[in-house]
């Protein structure tokens, strides 16, 4: 019955001062809000980095061209991967279930009048397994289309977005890639750019011969993605791989590679420990302001008990101990901070929500996220409202009585 | 230790030899003194006064002869410097911070001359609040109060706010609040000093009915017939007893 007395006074008292409060709380709210946001924002990423893993495949690494070394010597930016490479893994590598060749430019694309300039990814009709693609709207090329370097264009989800046309209205229609046509025969499903550079919904996919021979004029493939037969550890089908490219460029024993093998969830096991670095980092700059919020409810707290000095000897001459006292004060703090605590967390999933809707950020609001923030609170109110309660609770009752 | 007895008679038995066993409250050579920046105020300098159950005390003296300082003592709100003070049985002078608000509490109604409530607390609320750190539920909490604002008269404003009274009748919600607990006795410090003379009149009737149901009361002020209604003074002069005597005894 004196708790609830207690917590009846701490809020009495809270709505007495109803402005003051509020600004009191101001500072709560917005630590508490920032950090649910920064929070969410890091989680997000993150979750977009995992999601991009999953996507991958745990069996599919990447080779890239390299710098040739001779006696030790960088020989320049020499591109030195070409399709013959990738025939040559066709034939010779064992472990291998499937490999993608990619011959990529930038270059100027017409549709209708219409003009932009998109990446066109000259590729093998398997890209659409290995890479994890569903095509929602018409098909991709197929093998027959490649070895008849058909011109047939494949787009990503992005491109009718970025044309300002309907992604079912465009199959069957007529593309022009550096002045030759292409008829579109399909829209991939969308990846994501999340955490990469470049939006690989944004690009245009033709058969690799067309690139070949048709559009591009040159064999030097950007990269070759290899997916590895099934039961074999992505590793040895890395070192396979290695052996059999070291084969076909004549490198000898104890020269180093002119080709780089990157198996991509390294990389975004890197990518996700930045993200993660980042999540801290934020989430400790919004810690800080809850901090400074905590500051404000001492302050607020101990003009409170300033000005209740009178109220304090009234209470202590009735018979209030120490502990009562305290008590009163300490659940006001609590009180003021709870409340901003869950002012905070709607303001925060608010903020997450907008920034997720409006500008196409990555946001997870998290469960933890929102009960360490709680806790948090709750915390800083103890913390910061402990010493003006106990400033309070020491009052000698007639000093505190004859106070004016 | 005197305080954890809880038994008034075994209590009273550990009193001096020299004072009645009804004695409520008991002083011997009670001194205080104020340190005002190297200049000793000696407020009390060694007061002995006996008061018993039933007893109508009031305590006069001329300004700052430590009227308002004895009281204190008395209703636990400060702590002597020297000598002791019993209580009750209770050895106040060695009692700790906890033990003496629960001594005010349950032992000690307090009546100060500027009333001293809660100003955003309704009457009703201002009288519960001893009851509320005795502990009582609120139930019995709100039945005990509304009956000690009938017993002062203010039984039709008990949801007024102080600002909301009369002087007198905050004097009267300020009397039920020090009444409500049972208090072994009743102290008042200048109750009538803020009011007028007829409000006096009648917060002094309220005294001497009080007395009647057998409350004992102390009280401190400055006029002679104000004082007439108690049936004993005490006189206070440079914080020692002057005069000590019957009220009958002078008229
Ligand atoms: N808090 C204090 N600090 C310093 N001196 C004090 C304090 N309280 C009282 N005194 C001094 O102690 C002496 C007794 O004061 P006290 O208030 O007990 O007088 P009083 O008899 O109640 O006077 P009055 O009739 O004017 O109320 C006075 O000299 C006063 O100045
Ligand atoms: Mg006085």
């Amino acid at each position: 019955m004196l708790v609830g007395e207690t917590v009846a006074v701490a809020f009495q008292s809270i709505r007495a001062n109803k402005l003051r409060s509020m600004l009191t709380m101001l500072g709560i709210i917005i630590g508490v809000g920032a950090v649910i946001t920064m929070v969410a924002l890091g989680s997000g990423a993150q979750k977009a980095v995992e999601d991009q893993i999953a996507n991958l495949g745990a069996n599919t690494f990447t080779i890239f061209p390299g710098q040739s070394f001779r006696g030790g010597v960088a020989q320049g930016n020499r591109v030195s991967l070409t399709t013959d490479d990738y025939l040559a893994i066709r034939r010779d590598a064992r472990l291998i279930k499937a490999v993608v060749p990619e011959l990529q430019s930038n270059l100027q694309v017409k549709y209708g009048n219409q003009n932009v300039n998109s990446p066109i990814v000259g590729t093998t009709a398997n890209f659409v397994e290995v890479r994890n693609y569903t095509v929602p709207f018409g098909r991709s090329f197929r093998q027959g289309d490649d070895e008849s370097r058909q011109r047939y264009a494949v787009l990503g989800a992005d491109v009718p977005d970025q044309l300002g046309v309907n992604a079912a209205a465009m199959i069957g229609q007529q593309l022009l890639v550096r002045g030759i046509p292409f008829e579109i025969i399909g829209v991939l499903s969308r990846k994501g750019s999340a955490g990469s550079w470049q939006n690989p919904d944004e690009q245009i996919f033709i058969p690799l011969q067309t690139a070949q021979f048709r559009v591009l004029g040159t064999d030097r493939v950007r990269s070759i993605s290899v997916q590895v037969a099934d039961g074999v550890p992505i590793e040895q089908g890395m070192v396979d791989l290695e052996r059999v490219l070291r084969r076909e460029h004549r490198i000898r024993p104890g020269q180093e590679n002119d080709f780089q093998i990157r198996n991509p969830q390294d990389i975004l096991a890197t990518r996700q420990e930045a993200t993660q670095t980042f999540t801290i980092l934020l989430a400790s700059i919004a810690a800080v302001s809850l901090f400074v919020g905590g500051i404000g409810i001492m302050n607020i707290m101990l003009v409170s008990v300033t000005e209740r000095t009178r109220e304090i000897g009234i209470r202590k001459a009735l018979g209030a101990t120490r502990l009562n006292i305290m008590a009163q004060f300490l659940i006001e703090a609590l009180a003021l901070c709870l409340v901003g605590g869950v002012l905070g967390i709607l303001f925060g999933s608010g903020m997450a929500i907008v920034l997720a809707k409006f500008m196409q950020w990555n946001t997870l609001i998290s469960m933890p996220a929102i009960i360490v923030a709680f806790a948090f609170s709750a915390f800083v109110g103890l913390f910061f409202g402990i010493w003006p309660a106990r400033r309070a609770a020491s009052l000698d009752p007639i000093v505190a009585l004859r106070y004016e | 230790m005197t305080a954890s007895l809880t038994d008034t008679a075994e209590r009273m038995a550990l009193l001096p030899a020299d004072v009645p066993r009804d004695a409520i409250i008991v002083t011997r050579n009670l001194q205080r003194e104020y340190d005002m920046g190297g200049e000793v105020v000696r407020a009390l300098r060694g007061v002995d006064i006996v008061i018993r159950k039933n007893e109508f005390v009031a305590i006069m003296g001329p300004s700052g002869s430590g009227k308002s300082t004895l009281m204190n003592m008395i209703g636990c709100l400060d702590s002597p410097d020297g000598g002791e003070y019993w209580l009750n049985g209770h050895r106040v002078s060695e009692l700790e911070d906890d033990e003496l608000a629960r001594i005010r509490n349950k032992e000690i109604g307090f009546v100060f001359q500027t009333f001293n409530l809660l100003p955003r607390a309704t009457a009703l609320h201002n009288v519960e609040l001893p009851l509320v750190y005795a502990g009582i539920g609120s139930k019995e909490r709100s039945r005990m109060a509304i009956d000690a604002l009938q017993r002062v008269g203010l039984g039709d404003r008990m949801h007024h706010r102080p600002n909301e009274l009369s002087g007198g009748q905050r004097q009267r919600v300020a009397i039920a609040r020090a009444l409500v607990n049972n208090p072994s006795i009743l102290l008042a410090d200048e109750p009538t000093g803020n009011l007028d003379s007829a409000t006096s009149v009648d917060i002094m009737a309220l005294f001497e009915t009080l007395h009647a149901t057998g409350q004992t009361i102390v009280l401190v002020t400055h006029e002679h017939d104000i004082a007439a209604h108690a049936d004993r003074q005490v006189h206070l002069k440079d914080g020692q007893v002057e005069r000590d005597f019957k009220t009958e005894a002078t008229h």
